[in-house]
């Protein structure tokens, strides 16, 4: 195949019709390349592809293209993100012309949560532009060859284009219409929030496919392993948008102590194997959040190794 | 009626910018600021108390009727030599009624609240913004609802992942407005409306600060 729109290596993976498995790892508070290298080297061999986080949860960090680009020089795939609450378009359009430049294949296009949620809540946002936008903008960029005021990009960076869903927030209904807005905007991958409530995610995908969006785009189920009882129930309860069924918070109860962990990665396991099957579902993007170290075992077990080299 | 929607400064500010300034106008106003009890009379009464216990002299006062408008001037021109006696005037109406006093008094003058935002009272005490005025109205195509303005993102394109049972994620107070959007153009069967992509905005559609002039 020639005409890949990157040429990325997860554009590739997926293209090859591999099922996916990226990673996540978030730049540190601070400049310790070391320890961003070390968390980094566990993902090695066992993801197509790394999110590196921009500010997330409206906190600062290392820039997500700097530490896009140490993954890079450790041999690791980087998926930049990039959110609209910290950069206007002219901001946006020149890091991503910058991103590009330096090496940056995939990038990953988000609103970005609010500051009122970091730790500089006095900060004024921007969100010049949405993530719709923001997808609707480098697709331009790349296949138009042209800025958002249509002057000619020299160059244009080619970037595999991705987004994010959340098929549980309300309404339920348009969800799956915003999916379909955010591909006809021009996402070539998704990936979505973490999954707990499998039935949820299954009637969003049967709706999914009836539209025919899973063959114009790649969509990967987004898991995150429980590592406790206290995590589930704070993502239950204090993490909007998140769905948590009472079912997994007894089932990781019952697990006693010292084995939630272990439970938490069995469901986590449970759930690739049915994404595996689903129609639709083209990977996984695991969020093993400061769980890094824990990637290589659960990859392992998931039978996702090795990754294919395409 | 949309109205100008302020609080009172924090005391230790209102110190600050009086430090020095010893004798003392109030000025409020019989609009904005007394629908909010920021700046009607028994606000002013009690700033005064407030002042003379910590040992300034209060020149006068005075509650204009509309602090922001053209017959201030006038009203202030009566009081002209209570507040030649002040050092200051302390200003308990919404910013524009501030400048309005800077303008036709001439007197240095402190601001005793923060101007919040452009709003309309919603229920008794309630106070809600209800536009940004931001010069690109898309009320036509969200079913009459602002998202520019009552979406803490100002997303145009349909409701972040963060909705918290029709709340916002940002605060539970506060409807999450693309559900609201949702459930009128889906009343109205327009919700084709909410699957267009909006594309990104003209933020300057008049340069900041806005003046324009109409032929008259």
């Amino acid at each position: 195949m020639s005409e890949y729109k990157s040429g990325s290596n997860l554009e590739k993976v997926l293209r090859a019709g591999h099922f996916a498995f990226t990673g996540e790892c978030g730049p540190p508070q601070g400049a310790n390349v070391e320890h961003l290298r070390e968390k980094a080297g566990h993902l090695k061999g066992c993801v197509d592809a790394v999110n590196v986080t921009d500010n997330q949860t409206a906190v600062v960090r290392m820039s997500s293209w700097a530490a896009s680009l140490i993954l890079l020089e450790e041999g690791l795939e980087p998926n930049f993100q990039m959110v609209c609450r910290d950069r206007n378009r002219l901001a946006i359009q020149s890091d991503i012309l910058g991103a590009y430049s330096l090496g940056i294949r995939n990038m990953l296009c988000l609103s970005g949560d609010h500051q009122s949620f970091g730790n500089h809540p006095e900060a004024k946002n921007v969100f010049d532009i949405d993530s719709m936008q923001l997808i609707y903008t480098v697709k331009k960029m790349r296949d138009e060859g042209k800025f958002l005021n249509e002057q000619e990009v020299d160059v244009p960076p080619r970037l595999f284009v991705g987004a994010a869903s959340n098929p549980f927030a309300e309404p339920f209904d348009f969800r799956v219409y915003r999916l379909a807005k955010k591909i006809a905007a021009g996402a070539d991958f998704i990936q979505t929030q973490c999954i707990y409530n499998m039935d949820k995610f299954r009637e969003f995908m049967r709706r999914a496919v009836d539209m025919g969006l899973h063959e114009k785009c790649h969509i990967l189920a987004g898991v995150t392993p429980m590592k406790s009882v206290g995590m589930a129930l704070y993502m239950a309860k204090q993490v909007p948008g998140m769905d948590v069924p009472d079912s997994l918070i007894k089932r990781l109860r019952g697990a006693g102590k010292g084995k939630v962990a272990e439970e938490g990665i069995k469901f986590a396991l449970e759930q690739i194997e049915t994404f595996k099957e689903m129609e639709g579902v083209a990977g996984v993007h695991l969020m093993a959040i400061e769980w890094e170290h824990k990637v290589p075992e659960i990859a392992e077990r998931a039978g996702v190794l090795p990754r294919p080299s395409v | 009626m949309i109205r100008s929607i302020t609080q009172q400064k924090p005391e230790a500010e209102l110190d600050r910018l009086l430090e020095g300034l010893r004798r003392v106008f109030v000025i409020g106003c019989g609009t904005c600021t007394t629908l909010t009890q920021t700046g009607g009379a028994p606000e002013v009464a009690a700033m005064k108390e407030r002042l003379s216990q910590e040992g300034k002299l209060i020149t006068g006062d005075l509650v204009l009727a509309v602090a922001c408008d053209n017959l201030t001037g006038e009203t202030l021109a009566e009081y002209g030599d209570q507040m030649d006696q002040a050092d200051v005037l302390l200003i308990m109406t919404c910013a524009f009624g501030v400048q309005n006093i800077a303008l036709h008094s001439g007197k240095l003058v402190v601001p005793a609240l923060d101007t919040l935002f452009i709003g309309k009272e919603t229920a008794l005490g309630e106070f809600n913004e209800v536009c940004t005025q931001c010069g690109d109205c898309i009320l036509g195509e969200t079913g009459g609802i602002c998202p520019v303005t009552a979406c803490h993102k100002g997303l145009v394109n349909g409701p972040c992942g963060g909705t918290n049972n029709g709340k916002c994620e940002i605060d539970p107070d506060k409807d999450c407005v693309w559900t609201l959007i949702y459930n009128r153009l889906r009343d109205l069967g327009r919700l084709d409306a909410m699957r267009k992509l909006q594309r990104p905005r003209n933020h300057q559609a008049v340069l900041n600060p806005g003046k324009i002039r109409i032929s008259v």
